[in-house]
């Protein structure tokens, strides 16, 4: 035997289970007054820089059934690309934006949607910039262990052709399933993004 | 705090995303490869929150959602540290629970289970870690429940825990057992994880030391997230 690394292991990963939104959105469940609002429901205040934008999607299993208990999370960086971290090391995030959203779907239909705003670029390791994009995370009964991906802009083609990471994707017939489309939505400019667990339209999932 | 990318995830000790004796994960398990992406600031950073966020019985299960009176079921403590995976305290955490009652109901509109409510028993209950890593929650012992996986499953009795820590990369929800529960070990979510290692970290000891004497029995649940690298960038050690 040779000398133990002496570290530990990372606590395993167990399903969120079909009664998550009981501790992570409560509120949204019907269990008032423990909590004044759900965490994540609310991402800026009316200074908050940038573009007013809305993200609207679902999530579908193989059987092409959209999911009514999944949880979504999103993580983004402010209108200047920063994010509202003390890892930030490149100046101060936008005070008036959290950076985190939390949607538990709507119980009939499992839509999501985020009221946010469109994020600036974020430098990759090397330095060059990421095409503006918003990090997702995924748990549902059924999901053993949260799925991440990321969400790009339609409309935001020459920086998401250059994008380190989208440009070194081998099938290139993947790429699109991480862009979504924009549309306006009673004024709002919405991007469109529905997620696809299993099958031909598979969306791309990170192990990051 | 240092702020580098994260130690890469052992999937291979996670449970893997296909796992068919949980039913469930059938079609809601991804078919192809997942696509290794080094950390970014993106995966690097995370959101904070801080104690100013919670309120007085934000731990306290026995009390957040009491209305006429106690819970009614076992007293026990929660407690532990969050540690990353050099065994570094992690503070600042937040830990979010979520658990059924004493009967194993949950208080939720799709549950039909027979067993009924606890009108004074919410089952959500949140915290942050202290500079030790430390943290503590107050509630009563969950049930165990049946559910429709196979025809005749039942889950071990489990508090779900949902952590933050302080990159979006160590997000995790977990669920801890309880020392001794014979249903663990007949558990189809419980084996999704492939290596007994993996589960016995998942198990709370009875904790004798921490019990409230003449109130409340208590487990220890240690939680461990990923490590990280101390360079936050390897060729710009000057930032951006």
């Amino acid at each position: 035997m040779v000398q133990s690394l002496d570290r530990l292991k990372e606590s395993a990963s167990q399903t969120a289970g079909p009664y998550v939104h009981i501790g992570c959105t409560p509120n949204f469940s019907g269990i008032e007054g423990v909590f004044p609002q759900d965490l994540g429901a609310s991402m800026l205040n009316a200074e908050a820089r940038g573009e007013r934008i809305r993200i609207v999607g679902r999530v579908f299993d193989g059987v092409g059934a959209a999911l009514k208990d999944a949880m979504v999370e999103i993580w983004q960086a402010d209108a200047d690309g920063l994010y509202p971290s003390p890892q930030e090391t490149r100046g101060t995030a936008d005070a008036n934006f959290s950076g985190f959203g939390r949607s538990a779907g709507d119980m009939a239909t499992g839509e999501f949607v985020f009221e946010t705003i469109k994020p600036g670029r974020v430098p990759f390791k090397d330095g060059r910039p990421q095409a503006p994009h918003v990090t997702l995370w995924i748990v549902a009964r059924g999901i053993n262990i949260g799925l991440h991906t990321r969400l790009y802009f339609g409309d935001e083609e020459a920086a998401n052709e250059a994008d380190p990471i989208l440009s070194r994707i081998e099938h290139r017939s993947r790429v699109s399933t991480l862009i979504a489309p924009k549309t306006l939505e009673g004024g709002v400019p919405t991007y469109r993004h529905d997620i696809f667990l299993q099958g031909e339209k598979e969306t791309i999932f990170f192990d990051i | 705090m240092s702020g580098g990318s994260f130690y890469q995830r052992d999937r291979s000790w996670h449970p893997p995303a296909y796992a068919p004796t949980y039913k469930t994960s059938v079609t809601r398990s991804p078919q192809k490869a997942l696509i290794a992406l080094d950390n970014t600031l993106s995966e690097m950073t995370g959101p904070v929150f801080g104690h100013d966020m919670l309120g007085p019985l934000d731990d306290d299960l026995i009390a957040n959602f009491a209305k006429d009176g106690d819970p009614i079921g076992q007293r026990i403590i929660v407690h532990g540290r969050v540690l990353d995976e050099d065994g570094r305290p992690v503070p600042g955490a937040l830990i979010e629970v979520w658990q059924a009652n004493a009967g194993g109901r949950y208080r939720h509109r799709k549950e039909t289970y027979l067993a009924p409510l606890d009108p004074n028993f919410g089952g959500c209950g949140r915290t942050i870690s202290a500079e030790d890593g430390s943290y503590r929650f107050r509630t009563i012992k969950p049930g165990p429940y049946p559910w429709p996986n196979g025809p005749n499953d039942w889950r071990p009795a489990h508090i779900h825990f949902s952590i933050f820590g302080h990159g979006f990369a160590q997000r995790l929800i977990t669920q801890m057992y309880f020392e001794g529960d014979p249903l663990i070990w007949l558990c189809p979510i419980v084996s999704t994880i492939p290596d007994k290692a993996a589960i016995e970290r998942l198990i709370a000891p009875l904790d004798m030391a921490n019990t409230v004497p003449m109130d409340a029995r208590a487990y220890k649940f240690d939680i461990v997230l990923r490590g990280r690298r101390s360079t936050l960038f390897e060729n710009r050690m000057e930032g951006n």
